[in-house]
């Protein structure tokens, strides 16, 4: 099974920037992640002010340019998972909550985690 | 700052997943400490339990690796302590404590992580047990699965499983495998073994040979993976980059290589929109590694490109099978195997017309390995249905049909030579 991690938080961060120790452990995930074969791929995303939001409401599309006036909640990086389970893909997002924990003073936000629908010749994600 | 799971969270599945993630590298680190595969599972099953008895109440540990890798270690000592056992594994243990306090380096536990994994892989593909074993064992002890699951993927019954399992340690404590440090050379050999049982697994798994389906997607799932994990271990082996090329490619295919009700369909008959994009796309990346890495491709690595040939055609009509019969030409030099040829007669088929190919399965059919070879009757079929030779287009089906193990696959020979033009 596939999984989409993507991880939230508040884009202001108020909390302060991320202290290099998190990248070192972030680093370290991840190859933890290539040697147990669970991490398919992974990326950051950019600020939300290099982004953009294309919309459709009341029959029109329009294009609104970042950054975001709802910055709470934004996506700020994702990983793709191949687990065996959905616990299994819960396990690793509370790991790397963990390590934001233990890197990241003051740090607060969550893991969404979703199944990628994959269509491998077989009935449908249960 | 609790840990604790609230909510629905069911604590076994929990645990479980825990188990999935950790059990390879606890195994494998286990393994280089008591130097023996049977107590290095023992003692890991032995933590799974304590985990099972004491996480839910607890929670799970902040550090679940530390937790069983500490748990682990120290069953052993204790084992070790209150039977006096001297046995090889717990003697080496012993020796292990001496001078030191009971603390265990937890820290250090995991430093050697990928040679620990790799030193597990090369102990599953020991040359001492048989294909059947060894990827059984890889299955069991670097793949994580159950007994069960195994059973599952095998069409088999745990019992043979387990007694099989049982076996191969047995094999491999008579053979010291877990005691041996292969030197360079002998590591190279070992590597040649491993690919061949990972790729065998993803086989078994993509082209089963027995029973009702046409393929079993969790052993090619667990293939990749293992092929994911090698990759991360040995970066530099060409080779190894050539195999996940092959795999991840001919999985791009699953969905589209079976009709709704479970029907195989041939690769140029494909949809090709169904072909999975991000298993083509690591796919083309790896051969791309592969090539970037040696010159000289290896036998993988030339399946992987002509795999890509067919990657990198949006339809069927475009595929450059001159190309294809090139490398074709090229493998079949390297493994020497009759059965490569047949493909390069298929491949010269399509370059350069049914004749072509015909001329080259003429040359095959008397060969003795090739004798009871469903596929080449198969192609024979299609080359001489191709050229108007109908009658002896069906012999060659029937034939197969009459060869093949796979129920889907007879099905599907029997309908095409139904379906030929009668001969008057």
């Amino acid at each position: 099974m596939r999984f989409m991690t993507m991880i939230k938080s508040d884009e202001s961060m108020p909390w302060g920037p991320p202290p290099p120790a998190l990248w070192e452990a972030m680093a370290a995930f991840a190859k933890e992640g290539a040697i147990n074969g669970t991490l398919i791929e992974q990326a950051g995303l950019g600020s939300s002010a290099q982004g953009a939001i294309v919309s459709l409401a009341n029959g029109s599309i329009t294009v609104i340019d970042g950054p975001f006036a709802e910055s709470k909640e934004l996506i700020g990086g994702y990983a793709v998972t191949e687990v065996r389970s959905k616990e299994e893909a819960i396990e690793l997002g509370r790991r790397l909550l963990q390590i934001h924990l233990d890197n990241w003073p003051g740090w607060e936000g969550s893991c969404e985690i979703r199944q990628l629908f994959q269509d491998n010749g077989e009935a449908g994600p249960s | 700052m609790s840990d604790q799971r609230t909510g629905s969270a069911d604590s076994s599945a929990a645990i479980e997943a825990v188990w999935r993630i950790e059990s390879t590298r606890l195994i494998a680190a286990l393994v280089r400490v008591v130097r023996d595969v049977g107590l290095a599972e023992d003692l890991a099953q032995d933590a799974l339990v304590a985990a099972l008895s004491q996480w839910p109440e607890s929670g799970i540990p902040r550090n679940p690796a530390a937790w069983l890798m500490t748990t682990a270690k120290r069953r052993a000592i204790d084992q070790f302590r209150s039977m006096q056992r001297r046995d090889r594994g717990y003697a080496v243990i012993a020796r292990d404590q001496e001078g030191e306090a009971v603390t265990i380096d937890i820290v250090g536990a995991f430093d050697h992580v990928e040679d620990d994994v790799l030193r597990l892989m090369f102990i599953c593909c020991h040359p001492s047990l048989s294909p059947e074993a060894q990827t059984t064992l890889t299955l069991k002890l670097v793949g994580g699965l159950t007994t069960a699951e195994i059973a599952r993927a095998y069409l088999s019954t745990e019992a043979t499983i387990a007694q099989r399992v049982v076996r191969a340690k047995r094999t491999l404590a008579d053979a010291g495998a877990a005691l041996e440090e292969p030197d360079l050379a002998e590591r190279a050999n070992r590597l040649v073994a491993v690919r061949r049982v990972i790729y065998l697994l993803f086989n078994e798994g993509y082209s089963a040979t027995s029973g009702e389906h046409w393929m079993r997607p969790a052993l090619c799932d667990e293939a990749l993976r293992l092929g994911r994990i090698l990759t991360t271990l040995v970066p530099k082996d060409a080779e190894l980059h050539g195999l996940s090329a092959l795999m991840e490619l001919q999985m791009s295919r699953l969905a589209a290589r079976s009709g709704p009700d479970g029907e195989p369909i041939l690769l140029l008959d494909q949809d090709r929109t169904r072909w999975d994009a991000t298993h083509l796309r690591r796919g083309l990346d790896a051969l791309d590694r592969a090539d970037a890495l040696s010159a000289e491709r290896g036998v993988h690595t030339l399946q992987a490109a002509i795999a890509a040939c067919h990657a990198r055609a949006r339809t069927a009509e475009s595929t450059d099978w001159v190309l294809i019969a090139e490398l074709y030409e090229q493998l079949a030099r390297s493994t020497g195997s009759p059965v490569v040829e047949v493909n390069r007669a298929v491949a010269l088929s399509m370059a350069y017309g049914p004749a072509a190919g015909l001329t080259l399965v003429d040359q095959l059919v008397d060969l003795p390995a090739l004798r009871g070879y469903h596929l080449l009757s198969t192609v024979r079929g299609d080359l001489l249905d191709k050229l108007g030779r109908h009658e002896e287009a069906r012999l060659e089906f029937v034939r197969a049909a009459a060869l093949t193990q796979n129920h889907r696959e007879r099905t599907l020979l029997l309908a095409r030579a139904g379906r030929l033009p009668d001969a008057l």
